[in-house]
């Protein structure tokens, strides 16, 4: 199922909770919703599913504007954050229990919703499960109890809030990889919501990176890494650092020092140089371009060393990344330039 | 202590960071035996001093089954009927934001606090055949005060903030997520009530169901001014244990007791047990 945002605005007591919003997701995709809390994420999802009405604009499922029907008629899958699982029932009608509450014309007969649940709990790897209750059950199973009971009624899209947020690391990364086989198996149109960069980029095929209420970002994870369109984009995934440099006869400058990156085409002014810690080059001949200071501190990660440079007269702290057993020399700075970085102007339009 | 703690097997005092079990068990007992058990137990001895057919007699009195009876009867249908109308009130207390909510929820105490001498004689006033709402019904041959009926408008009183109170800190935490789900899931407002959201308070309503139902058992103040207390009719089992005792007829007024608390013991437990069952079950309050 294809679905499409268009122009939805959402309001909360006149707090935009959601600033105009257009989006297409493909039939089929699984699509990642990151943003920090507030981005206004939740608030998209609850608004595909009909949890929330739309204060303007339209969504439609496929060709049909579903903007105005009812949660109940929408037939949306949702996952919850804390899994929503109904305790006085077990994970037998837990799962059965979209089917079971169908009009009796449309209900399928008790031997039938049996089977189906029964191969749900194949599907989401908790065979024999049926007879205990979720109190019964760990954190994961839980949630892998909420998706089968998502999916028992042949959603049309499947949406998940934070589904793995109330899970430790260790059940957390099993999960996802369980999510996206059990996503490829089934082909659901899927939408799930995440705070986690890590979790966003490993698992969707697009992600939309949101903050404030609006969307900054669609792409894949390459897209997003690599070529992020926007300073909010560039500091939220991954490590980064800004520098206010500014652009004068062709070269970028901190102060009084060129910085020896190739600037050429981008007009003279002020702008925000961003760059990651690992995209560096150290320089050994210091005298001339690049960028350098003293070390203020320094911290082992895994296989790498991180320095916490302090630059220019206003010692700026910038963070970058050298092997394990670089040696600092005496002097206890160390010059380096940025290797692949992007210019963000002030207003917001970006180079390269 | 002459126990070692590397002794095996059951140990009465366990290393515990709560401390003070054997300290707060003992006051516990003491306490309950002080003020509850003994008590109770020369009920017991009262009544046997008649011996076995003694009790017999008075039990089967037709006088004392009938007053039986009613209390019971009277105190059922009160407690059931606050079942559904304390549910209801606490439903409007916890879900709604509306002016004047916390007076509303304030009143509902009010119960707890009046002497219950005082709301027998307001019911009363409200109630009887040229009361203020008694004489509207009056023409069309209803007859509140002075009747069963009577009892049971007052005891519903007695009972209401057993039931808000034991169902509201309940209600307030179900989660709104739980119902989110169940209309994803294409369930209606009906289905979602009577499938999730009353299962999910059946502990908590069963809990006030046994607070309401044992506090209207034993009530007296507040029925005898509403009933009428025609002996056969409406008249209950702690007004007829006051009327042996008017009548220097100790052994008669015990044993009476002992019968209700016997049956209300039996009545509390049974529900006691169903709890215990659902939570083990279900999960709840864990």
């Amino acid at each position: 199922m294809e679905l499409r945002i268009d122009k939805v605005r959402k309001e909360f007591d006149r707090f935009p909770a959601l600033h105009e919003t257009s989006l297409d997701i493909r039939s089929g995709e699984l699509i990642a919703l990151l943003g920090p809390s507030g981005s206004g994420k939740t608030t998209l999802l609850r608004l595909i599913a009909g949890l929330e009405q739309p204060t303007d604009g339209a969504i439609f499922f496929g060709d049909e504007d579903a903007s105005h029907r009812s949660v109940q008629d929408r037939n949306v899958g949702f996952v919850f954050q804390h899994y929503a699982l109904f305790r006085h029932m077990t994970v037998l009608d837990n799962i059965a229990f979209g089917l079971n509450v169908r009009p009796a014309a449309i209900r399928p007969p008790k031997r039938e919703i049996e089977r189906r649940v029964l191969e749900l709990l194949d599907l989401v790897q908790l065979p024999g499960l049926e007879k205990r209750y979720p109190n019964q059950l760990s954190g994961g199973q839980r949630q892998r109890v909420a998706l089968a009971r998502a999916l028992a009624i042949e959603p049309r899209v499947l949406l998940l809030d934070e589904p793995f947020g109330a899970l430790d690391a260790q059940v957390r990364k099993g999960l996802r990889k369980w999510l996206r086989e059990i996503h490829d198996q089934t082909g659901h149109t899927t939408v799930f919501v995440t705070h986690d960069q890590e979790e966003a980029l490993e698992l969707a095929d697009r992600v939309v990176v949101m903050s404030q209420g609006r969307i900054e970002q669609v792409g894949t994870a390459d897209d997003i890494y690599d070529r992020p369109t926007s300073p909010f984009v560039f500091s939220f995934i991954g490590e980064s650092n800004a520098l206010p440099i500014r652009i004068e006869t062709g070269q970028a400058w901190l102060a009084d020092r060129p910085l020896g990156i190739d600037v050429s085409g981008e007009a003279d002014g002020p702008a925000t140089l961003y760059f990651r810690p690992q995209d560096i080059e150290i320089l050994t001949d210091p005298p001339g371009g690049g960028l350098a200071g003293p070390v203020a501190a320094q911290r082992r990660v895994a296989g790498t060393r991180h320095l916490e440079l302090e630059i220019g007269g206003d010692r700026t702290r910038v963070e970058i990344e050298v092997p394990a057993d670089y040696p600092i020399g005496e002097t206890g700075r160390v010059a380096f330039k940025p290797k692949r970085w992007r210019l963000y102007r002030n207003d917001g339009a970006s180079g390269n | 202590m002459a126990l070692s703690a590397t002794a095996s097997g059951w140990r009465f005092k366990q290393p515990s960071v709560i401390p003070g079990f054997g300290l707060t068990l003992g006051f516990t007992l003491t306490y309950l035996t002080l003020i509850v058990l003994i008590p109770l137990a020369g009920l017991g001895v009262r009544s046997a001093a008649l011996g076995w057919s003694g009790i017999w007699t008075i039990a089967t009195d037709p006088r004392v089954v009938q007053a039986l009876r009613v209390s019971f009867s009277t105190s059922l249908i009160a407690a059931l009927i606050n079942a559904v109308f304390g549910v209801i009130v606490a439903w409007v207390l916890v879900r709604y934001r509306f002016p004047g909510r916390r007076i509303l929820d304030a009143i509902v105490d009010l119960p707890f606090a009046l002497p219950t001498a005082v709301a027998g004689i307001a019911l009363t006033a409200l109630y009887a055949p040229n009361g203020w709402i008694g004489q509207y019904l009056a023409p069309y041959g209803i007859r509140l005060a002075y009747t069963p009926t009577g009892i049971v408008i007052a005891l519903i009183f007695i009972g209401l903030p057993f039931m808000v109170r034991t169902v509201q800190p309940v209600m307030e935490e179900i989660s709104r997520e739980v119902e989110e789900a169940a209309a994803t899931l294409g369930a209606n407002r009906f289905q979602t009530i009577s499938r999730i959201i009353l299962p999910g308070l059946a502990p908590a309503i069963l809990t006030g169901f046994a607070l309401a139902f044992g506090r209207a058992v034993g009530e007296y103040g507040s029925v005898i001014f509403i009933a009428g207390n025609i002996p056969y009719v409406s008249e209950i089992a702690p007004l007829l244990i006051v009327i042996r005792l008017e009548e220097y007829n100790y052994a008669g007024a015990t044993t009476i007791a002992l019968i209700m608390l016997i049956f209300s013991f039996a009545v509390l437990l049974a529900i006691n047990l169903i709890q215990a069952w659902s939570r083990r079950r279900f999960g709840y309050g864990n």
